[in-house]
């Protein structure tokens, strides 16, 4: 009798290649790969020719060029004498903006609506279920144009702000909020290097303070590690940590003399602090709820994934909740969790590309839009958006998955 | 043995539950609970399934909480105060019928992480102790797996020993063996056994009635949430005063 493992007595026939469990997944792989690489050969010369029938060739030279085009709300100097080029930069750095916004508060409101959809609060529960239930099942691209009508229309126009009896007014002076945007007082350094105001190199400078804070920090709570192992007690963190965050900041900030720059009315618009565009907001804001109620239920799923037994042991030994929570369930919530949330993260880059309704100038609407409109460049522009998104997304998902495998359960 | 261990019961009282009423909602799940329990006594609790074994051993250590009458373990009351709750758990260890062991933490930081927490005792003192109980339940070799590399008996063995590192003066055991295959039964029995005859105060849901005859001071029959017979093992099994308790004892001595 021969078994599974034994290897093959002479007698080859072709009719294993399909039914042999040894040869048959490497049979069908080649047929794949023969019926993929054959497609793509003919999709590209297929192109080749029609591009060449219509007289086209494929070529970057556009970038270079000046792109003839405004942008409202840039985050380094551009106007429409900048190349094609520059503008897409523009596009890059706005999605890169909102898109980072957007995961930060999508992130924050989906722990929060997770957690306490598992309130014993009714209220709290129901409240958070039709929050989740109503942005969920709405398209995004609904909530991004129902904010921003929204804002558009209930927000006074900068000229209401104008004259003796104003019939808007700005919170404490500092912030307005109008149909065009929110103003808010920019921070600026009088006693900066670099000559002055705004330098790159003072934010550098107050950045590299606050990586410096982190490593502090980071120090203090693997000292309250060893103290704890030695001596059984952790040492109370919380007012070290406090001082390491917010002292060498203050004093960084009181010795450059930081000061603000606040929006003031000038003819029919505000001028001075930064603008935070309608566009930015109304998309930054739909973006935030609409995944937040995903990551909600993410969340609520992780948590209800660590059965009753855990907290119940954990609480057996004496363990107060407020510990069950941090050493038991968080840590084994988290592998649940992490992997659906890499996915949100996607999510919110990609429709960031729906900016295009409300007219924010993300990459899609730059490169994407204006750009590929007044240079006819569609293949090229397209290929270039392609691989951004591409780029971005795999960026995301390989940082996540590096820290989803520094959570990883060990040997199930 | 038996004997000799049955001397070590001494006058002290562990627990003393006093008209003791739980419900779930509208159902009544435990009825009048009269339990007094001397230090260095061993108690088994059988009874069919859903007569409230389970809960009213989770009363005990406020994993549930009872809505009428008292518990009172080692002299304190057992009340909504945490403090109480917080003394009473720190006396009290638990085994479960699914060993509920930490899954992300290895053999010998589930038996740390209580007394590093909880106790504030250094970590290396910590680990000396987990090593100590882990070599008691014969599993020393297996200190730094993860739960899910360890057969359930062995799982069920290192919830013990878990539980044994915070130092505890009670134990309760809620059916440790029903989750486990034959062979292994007899090792964590073989565990407990070790414990009794150490004087540890016990109080075990169990049907390995093999158990309650050898160890057990005293058998308590439960049904619909209330006591209905208790008594010696000898006297408990051979001769059972009340029909509920024969029929139980025929279905499951009987095949
Ligand atoms: N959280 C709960 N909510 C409502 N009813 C419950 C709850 N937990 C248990 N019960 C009910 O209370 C009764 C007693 O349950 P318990 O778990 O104490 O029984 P048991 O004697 O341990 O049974 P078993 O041998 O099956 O473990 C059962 O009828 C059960 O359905
Ligand atoms: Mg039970």
């Amino acid at each position: 009798m021969s078994t599974l493992s034994d290897p093959p007595k002479g007698s080859f026939r072709l009719s294993m290649l399909l039914n042999d469990t040894r040869y048959r997944s490497m049979t069908l792989q080649v047929i794949a790969a023969i019926i993929l690489v054959s497609a793509l050969g003919y999709l590209y010369s297929n192109l080749a020719t029609n591009l060449r029938e219509a007289g086209l060739n494929i070529s970057f030279g556009f970038l270079g060029s000046s792109a003839g085009y405004d942008i409202n709300q840039t985050l380094i100097d551009y106007n429409s004498q900048s190349t094609n080029l520059r503008a897409a930069f523009v596009g890059i750095l706005n999605t890169l903006l909102v898109a980072f916004m957007a995961c930060i508060t999508a992130t924050i409101l989906g722990v929060f609506a997770g957690v306490l959809r598992l309130s014993n609060n009714w209220l709290v529960r129901k409240l958070m279920s039709f929050y989740v239930e109503i942005f969920r099942n709405i398209p995004v691209l609904i909530w991004i144009i129902i904010i921003f009508t929204i804002m558009t229309a209930v927000m006074p126009g900068p000229r209401e702000f104008r004259g003796d009896e104003p019939t808007a007014s700005m919170f404490m002076d500092l912030f307005a909020f109008t149909n065009r945007g929110v103003y808010t007082p920019a921070p600026y350094f009088t006693r900066g290097f670099g000559g002055g105001e705004g330098s790159a190199l003072n934010w550098l400078l107050a950045l590299a303070v606050l990586v410096a804070s982190f490593f502090g920090a980071r120090f203090m709570t693997k000292r309250a590690n060893v103290v704890q192992e030695a001596t059984g007690i952790r040492p109370n963190t919380l007012w070290t940590n406090l001082a390491i965050w917010l002292l060498p900041i203050t004093v960084f900030c009181l010795i450059l003399g930081l000061a603000w720059d606040i929006p003031v009315l000038k003819g029919f618009n505000f001028g001075g602090g930064i603008k935070i565009g309608g566009p930015l907001i109304a998309l930054w804001l739909a973006l935030s709820v609409y995944t937040g109620a995903f990551i909600a239920e993410n969340v609520r799923a992780g948590i209800q994934a660590v059965s009753q037994g855990q907290t119940e042991a954990a609480a057996a030994l004496g363990i107060r909740p407020r510990r069950v929570m941090s050493l038991v369930v968080l840590p084994q919530a988290l592998r649940v969790i992490i992997p659906p949330l890499i996915s949100q993260y996607l999510n919110i880059t990609k429709n960031s590309s729906l900016a295009i309704v409300v007219g924010y100038a993300d990459i899609t609407a730059t490169l994407g839009g204006i750009t590929l409109n007044q240079t006819g460049r569609a293949i090229e522009c397209v290929l270039l958006l392609m691989l951004f998104y591409l780029v971005i997304s795999l960026t995301i998902s390989t940082a996540m998955n590096v820290y989803n495998s520094s959570m990883k359960l060990k040997e199930r | 043995m038996a004997e000799a261990a049955k001397l070590q019961v001494s006058d002290e009282i562990a627990i003393s539950i006093q008209k003791m009423n739980k419900w779930y909602g509208t159902f009544h799940v435990l009825r009048d609970i009269d339990l007094t329990v001397h230090r260095g006594e061993r108690i088994v609790i059988c009874g069919p399934s859903g007569s409230g074994k389970s809960t009213l051993i989770r009363c005990i250590n406020a994993l549930e909480e009872h809505q009428k009458g008292s518990i009172e373990v080692d002299g304190t009351l057992l009340s909504s105060d945490l403090k109480n709750i917080d003394k009473i758990r720190s006396e009290v260890g638990m085994c479960f019928q699914h060993f509920n062991l930490f899954p992300h933490l290895t053999i010998l930081e589930n038996c740390t992480l209580a007394p590093i927490w909880v106790r504030k005792t250094p970590k290396k003192e910590a680990e000396e102790i987990a090593m100590h109980f882990l070599e008691k339940v014969k599993i020393p070799d297996q200190a730094d797996k993860y739960p899910g590399q360890l057969s359930g008996g062995q799982q069920q063995r290192v919830a013990i020993a878990r539980s044994l590192c915070m130092r505890p003066r009670i134990m309760l055991f809620d059916e440790p063996t029903s989750a486990l295959d034959p062979e292994m039964i007899k090792e964590v029995l073989d565990t407990m056994i070790e414990l009794a005859e150490e004087g540890m105060t016990m109080l075990c849901v169990t049907h390995e009635m093999g158990f309650a005859r050898q160890v057990a001071n005293r058998v308590i029959f439960m049904d619909q949430g209330q006591i209905v017979e208790q008594n010696e093992p000898e006297a408990f099994f051979n001769n059972p005063q009340s029909p509920r308790t024969q029929l139980f004892l025929s279905q499951i001595l009987g095949h």
